[in-house]
């Protein structure tokens, strides 16, 4: 039992539980996580397709980076258990007037929502948000930083098709320096205890990653038809050509015949192991990273990701809003 | 960029961490369902327990040195269970359209063993499923976040048929209340009916089992502890015992 809050103490801030990094995650989390995103892809299937269990709660969508699939299905999760949610776009709200981040995010915050969804384009935006708010926040991707969800169903889409991920080789291959895909990806997969190699052109791979690498025991490699056989899952992240400032590789034609997922190579993939699967966290730049081949193959999971997205997502809201929060007095 | 692990932006350095002491991974949250129950002020005092501390309330035998006592050996389980399907088959003149379905997660083990017998008698197989109500509950925001068990809605659906929902205890009925909603979102049953093992009183809702294995007068704070081979590994039994005080 906890008394009344006292007038002189100060008053106690509660804890909030984020998902900022996958790093906050250790297996049992993400074991969670996936567990009950698998029984909200079968709430999916269902005619009436809407569970009460956040009835009440506010989920406010704040995205100053343009996305699809990331914003409607976070949007779809949110009303699929009853959350009000609201989307507010960097274009057309008042950061377009010259807002501070911070003052956008407290206007909103003082409507009294749950949870804040933050796409920014600065690295550790979701992190300072979540100190700067009395609401759980959910990082959709910062900068080059992380994008933890996006992480989340890719692995739990591997896993649907391919099992346990214990020991099992992805292959992610492409623009390592901008994508924060990767980051996460290597995060939660080594945390499932995959073994995970990371392909990329040198001028592609940032410095000091070899570091990482020795520390973290995942592989680095600039030859793609190299590891490719051993390939039980090999993730194509895009070519980013808004963060690129160009010179990082001659020119894209170059970039499809040293590490773009061709026909050629998807024949050897195909036939090295028939039961490989091929991810890419969308959306694609067809004919640079990937062929139209690949892209539509029935070994690719792209379409099956997009699907996985709005299971996963209810799967974090509920875990992130539906108990109490810690040290909380219910 | 990416950067050396020790390079990374290490959010649990200063970041609030998602809780780990939390019941995240107690995937039975059997636990709370006995322990977390409200204790009324009408309801005896816990009491320390000692071999000679009466049994609070009831007229059960004294408790045992070890402070808990079995009511229903495995012998009795097996008793109870048969009685109940043969009350359902009873009750619903034969085993048409009864669709069994547990919530768990013992009351799945329960639902197997009843449609079990109760496909011996009618020489047909019962359908029999699982439904999940942990989206469903009243209590979400007042316990550490519950993760959701499987949900198995056998083939035929549930539209017009007789659902029966099985669980182990029936307590405060809330349980039951949230599986009528779960139900609800899952199609339109003709009729619902309700078989448990143990109904041990104390109601906080309008709700009613129609077939109980074992009626169990409680106090209050006394824990019901539902033992079952498949699920639990150990002999089916059901014990009491004097409860925490909390």
């Amino acid at each position: 039992m906890t008394t009344s809050p006292h007038l002189l103490a100060p008053p106690a801030r509660r804890v909030r539980r984020h998902l900022l990094s996958s790093a906050d995650l250790d297996r049992a989390q993400v074991r969670a996580i996936l567990d009950t995103a698998a029984e909200m892809h079968g709430v999916q299937q269902r005619e009436v397709k809407k569970l009460p269990t956040l009835r009440g709660r506010t989920v406010v969508n704040l995205f100053f980076e343009d996305s699809t699939r990331t914003r409607s299905s976070f949007e779809i999760a949110g009303k699929w258990l009853s959350a009000d949610v609201i989307n507010i776009s960097g274009k057309g709200s008042s950061t377009s007037k010259g807002e501070s981040l911070r003052d956008t995010v407290l206007t909103v915050a003082a409507m009294g929502v749950d949870a804040l969804v933050i796409r920014h384009h600065a690295s550790g935006a979701a992190h300072q948000v979540s100190q700067w708010v009395d609401a759980h926040v959910v990082n959709a991707g910062d900068g080059t930083h992380e994008h933890p969800t996006q992480a989340l169903l890719d692995a739990y889409t591997m896993e649907r098709r391919l099992g346990d991920l214990q020991d099992r080789h992805v292959v992610i291959v492409g623009d390592l320096t901008h994508s924060r895909v990767v980051r996460s990806n290597l995060i939660t997969l080594r945390t499932l205890g995959a073994r995970v190699t990371l392909v990329a052109p040198p001028t592609l791979m940032p410095s000091g990653i070899g570091a990482w690498a020795a520390a973290d025991g995942f592989e680095l490699s600039h030859d793609f038809d190299a590891v490719l056989p051993t390939a039980d899952a090999v993730m194509m992240l895009r070519v980013q050509r808004e963060r690129m400032s160009g010179g990082f590789f001659p020119t894209p034609r170059e970039y499809t015949v040293g590490y773009g997922l061709t026909r050629p190579r998807l024949d050897a993939l195909m036939s090295a192991n028939a039961d490989a699967v091929i991810c890419h966290p969308g959306p694609m730049n067809r004919g640079l990273e990937i062929s139209p081949d690949a892209a539509d193959a029935a070994s690719s999971l792209v379409l099956d990701q997009v699907s996985a997205g709005v299971a996963v997502r209810m799967s974090v809201l509920y875990h992130l809003l539906a108990g109490n929060d810690e040290g909380e007095d219910s | 960029m990416l950067a050396p692990r020790d390079r990374v932006i290490r959010h649990e350095d200063y970041a609030l961490r998602w809780s780990r002491s939390t019941s995240f991974n107690d995937l039975s949250c059997e636990a709370g369902k006995e322990v977390l129950a409200p204790v009324r002020p009408d309801s005896a005092v816990p009491r320390p327990v000692d071999a000679s501390s009466k049994a609070p309330v009831t007229d059960l035998p004294a408790p045992s040195a070890d402070s808990s006592r079995t009511v229903l050996s495995a012998s009795d389980v097996s008793r109870a269970l048969r009685r109940v399907a043969h009350e359902i088959l009873e009750h619903n003149k034969g085993g048409a359209d009864l669709v069994v379905l547990g919530i768990p997660s013992r009351g799945v083990a329960l639902a197997k063993r009843l449609a079990a017998v109760m496909e011996s008698v009618e020489g047909r197989p019962v359908p029999v499923g699982a439904l999940d109500v942990t989206m469903h509950r009243d209590d979400l925001r007042r316990q550490p976040t519950r993760s959701p068990m499987h949900t198995d809605i056998p083939e035929p659906g549930i539209d017009d048929k007789v659902v029966v929902l099985v669980d182990d205890v029936l307590y405060s009925g809330r349980t039951v209340r949230a599986a009528l909603d779960a139900l609800s979102d899952l199609g339109r049953p003709r009729a619902v009916r309700l078989a448990v093992l143990v109904d041990r009183g104390h109601r906080e809702l309008p709700i009613r089992a129609d077939h109980v294995g074992k009626n169990l007068p409680t106090s209050g704070t006394e824990r019901v502890a539902v033992r079952l081979l498949e699920h639990d590994g150990v002999e089916d039994q059901v014990t009491i015992s004097a409860g925490e005080s909390r």
